[in-house]
């Protein structure tokens, strides 16, 4: 695709695009249709669109897989940990309503949060099973 | 704060472990870390048991929401047995695991291995702690993905099509069960184990909810590996890696049973298994595979492939004493939960070792290595004793139980069955003696050397293990009769 002009200008335009729609759908997920899993998706789909026009080694060069790795367990752990202060804080697990003076304030931190976690992750997997099926036969 | 998030913190526990793990570098630690977390969690499921053998109940609502609305955590006396059992056989197989990984998984794979075997652990930790039935399902699913990743890890290429056939039986089965939940939940309106088990009671002859309880039995039949549903199991416990189809053979069908128990008698309830024909479809299928499961057994070339079917006889056994649908059948259920995940898992080690020295548990192989493997072989004897039901051993206090409560049913032939299939254990047990004590060696020139004690540690811990609940039977029987009141199963009446 490296002789494509057309494409490669619109994957450059898109881009960001793409990546602040995740955004948008991530942060706005509690109002709105959305939320962590589908924001991740949406970003994963922004780095896909991406390594199908620019191939799979420039993506790699800005995404090594090892990173998608980290990436992926810290998601979890964002998840977990946030459930882990709820208790410190003295509340059951995953009881929001610990993290801030007003319960509201802290559901609305506790969800973001925990999306924040399942975004990062479901965006990594996305990206490890793209990276997984496009480098068959590669190795 | 321990105490009071005990049971959730068992959970989280592995949970919170799996993923450090997956980023550890490659070598020992992803191993210790795991290590430590399935010890964490055996003393925190000792600690959970000893809070409720009075028969209290301890309940955990998730995220601050009241049950029935949020997601509870119930512990009774049978959730903390089951919990203790599976993270009491996670806490043993782990040293076992040490060598048996490091030769039959590639090196770049380790930190993801015991990444997935922790998440094999979550799920089946949640399992045994949950009540509500659509986190169970979660749960299962959990536990059932991670472990079609563990079988297909086995070092022959044929693991993947065993992982394969296991996924396709098992998503079919957890489908099922999630049909007969959704079914449920249209009627009810409820999630809850116990909210359900009210709001059923006073349409429990409604279409909808036997249907619903078909397609749940027939999905956990399938997990359970209930004959004639069993063929997927086989070739999982031969072809995964030796760690595995130890910590699965002693945990993950015992697993499959307690939910049968719990959607049976505390979901639905005595009466209903007595209204319907389900206790003596229970009956029919135990009977058929006590008898088929161990006269296959006998024919086998293999001495996993030969296990496993001995594993399916005695999934009969319990699926037997649930139909037999009284408190002294379902105690005897709970207990043979216990002691066969004892008796298979030291058998399944011992399997474990001897693939570790000669590299296959082909019959052809295993010709007179008993005595160069003493250690191994006389663990093999003792575990076959226990699996026979000799006095003295776990195996015999879950049988005599199991005719107890046939007696008590009046079912002649159900007793007659049990020791029908004893016998025939005895003969599979006895072609595995002969074969590795009173063969000779085939390849004179091959020299075989007794595992070493990582492995056989384990082993001998889980054989000691066999004999001390031949003996005291405190634990066993007295956790699983507080557990059987609890379900409140009516005593029966002619």
């Amino acid at each position: 695709m490296k002789h494509n002009l057309i494409l490669r200008v619109i994957v450059k335009f898109l881009f960001p695009v793409i990546a602040l729609f995740a955004f948008y759908v991530l942060f706005h997920g509690d109002y709105a249709p959305g939320g962590g899993f589908q924001a991740g998706v949406i970003l994963g789909v922004a780095f896909i669109f991406y390594a199908l026009i620019f191939g799979l080694v420039t993506t790699e060069q800005v995404i090594p897989p090892q990173l998608l790795r980290i990436l992926a367990s810290t998601g979890i752990l964002i998840y977990i940990s946030t459930g882990i202060v709820t208790m410190l804080l003295g509340g059951n697990f995953l009881d929001y309503d610990m993290l801030a003076e007003s319960p509201v304030t802290g559901q609305h931190i506790g969800i973001m949060v925990i999306e924040l976690g399942v975004g990062i992750t479901v965006s990594a997997i996305m990206l490890m099973i793209f990276y997984a099926f496009a480098s068959r036969g590669r190795s | 704060m321990i105490e009071q998030n005990l049971s959730l913190l068992l959970v989280v526990l592995p949970l919170l472990a799996a993923p450090v793990t997956a980023i550890l570098p490659q070598g020992k630690a992803p191993w210790l870390l795991t290590l430590i977390t399935t010890w964490l969690c055996l003393i925190l499921a000792s600690w959970q048991l000893s809070l409720v053998t009075d028969g209290s109940v301890i309940s955990y609502a998730l995220g601050g929401w009241a049950p029935p609305w949020g997601i509870e955590y119930r512990i009774d006396a049978m959730n903390a047995l089951v919990a203790l059992l599976i993270s009491g056989i996670a806490a043993i197989t782990l040293p076992y695991a040490l060598h048996t990984v490091e030769k039959e998984i590639p090196r770049h794979q380790l930190s993801l291995f015991y990444a997935v075997f922790l998440l094999c652990l979550v799920g089946l930790l949640g399992i045994a702690q949950t009540g509500d039935v659509f986190n169970l399902f979660v749960f299962l699913e959990i536990s059932s993905l991670s472990s079609y990743v563990l079988i297909a890890m086995g070092e022959q290429r044929r693991a993947l099509t065993a992982a394969f056939q296991y996924l396709i039986m098992g998503s079919i089965g957890a489908t099922f069960l999630l049909i007969g939940i959704g079914l449920l939940f249209v009627e009810t309106g409820t999630l809850n184990m116990l909210d359900l088990h009210e709001r059923l009671q006073p349409i429990m002859h409604h279409r909808t909810v036997h249907t619903g309880f078909a397609f749940i039995v027939v999905g956990i039949a399938l997990k359970l590996a209930l004959f004639p549903l069993h063929l997927w199991l086989p070739n999982a416990y031969k072809y995964s890696p030796s760690a595995i189809s130890v910590f699965l053979a002693a945990t993950a069908t015992k697993v499959a049973v307690y939910i049968m128990l719990r959607m049976v008698f505390t979901v639905f309830s005595t009466d209903f298994v007595r209204a319907t024909p389900t206790d003596h479809i229970f009956l029919l299928l135990g009977v058929f595979g006590v008898i088929l499961a161990s006269i296959a057994a006998i024919y086998q070339t293999d001495m996993k492939r030969l296990l496993a079917y001995s594993s399916i006889a005695q999934i009969s056994y319990m699926v037997l004493g649930m139909g037999l649908a009284s408190a002294l059948g379902v105690t005897a259920t709970l207990v043979h939960v216990f002691n066969h995940a004892l008796m298979k898992g030291a058998l399944f080690m011992a399997a474990g070792a001897l693939v570790y020295r000669v590299g296959s548990s082909q019959f052809k192989k295993l010709d007179g290595l008993g005595r160069h493997m003493p250690w191994t072989f006389a663990a093999i004897f003792i575990a076959g004793l226990s699996l026979i039901g000799i006095p003295g051993t776990a195996g015999f206090i879950s049988k005599w139980y199991l005719v107890l409560a046939a007696i008590e049913h009046q079912s002649w032939l159900i007793a007659l069955v049990i020791l029908l299939g004893s016998l025939l254990t005895v003969v599979y047990m006895w072609k595995l003696v002969e074969l590795l004590f009173f063969r000779p060696i085939t390849d004179p020139a091959l020299t075989v050397t007794e595992a070493p004690a990582w492995l056989l540690l384990p082993m001998w811990t889980l054989i000691i293990a066999n004999i001390y609940f031949g003996i005291n039977t405190e634990l066993t029987v007295g956790v699983a009769e507080t557990a059987v009141n609890l379900l409140g199963i009516a005593a029966i009446h002619e």
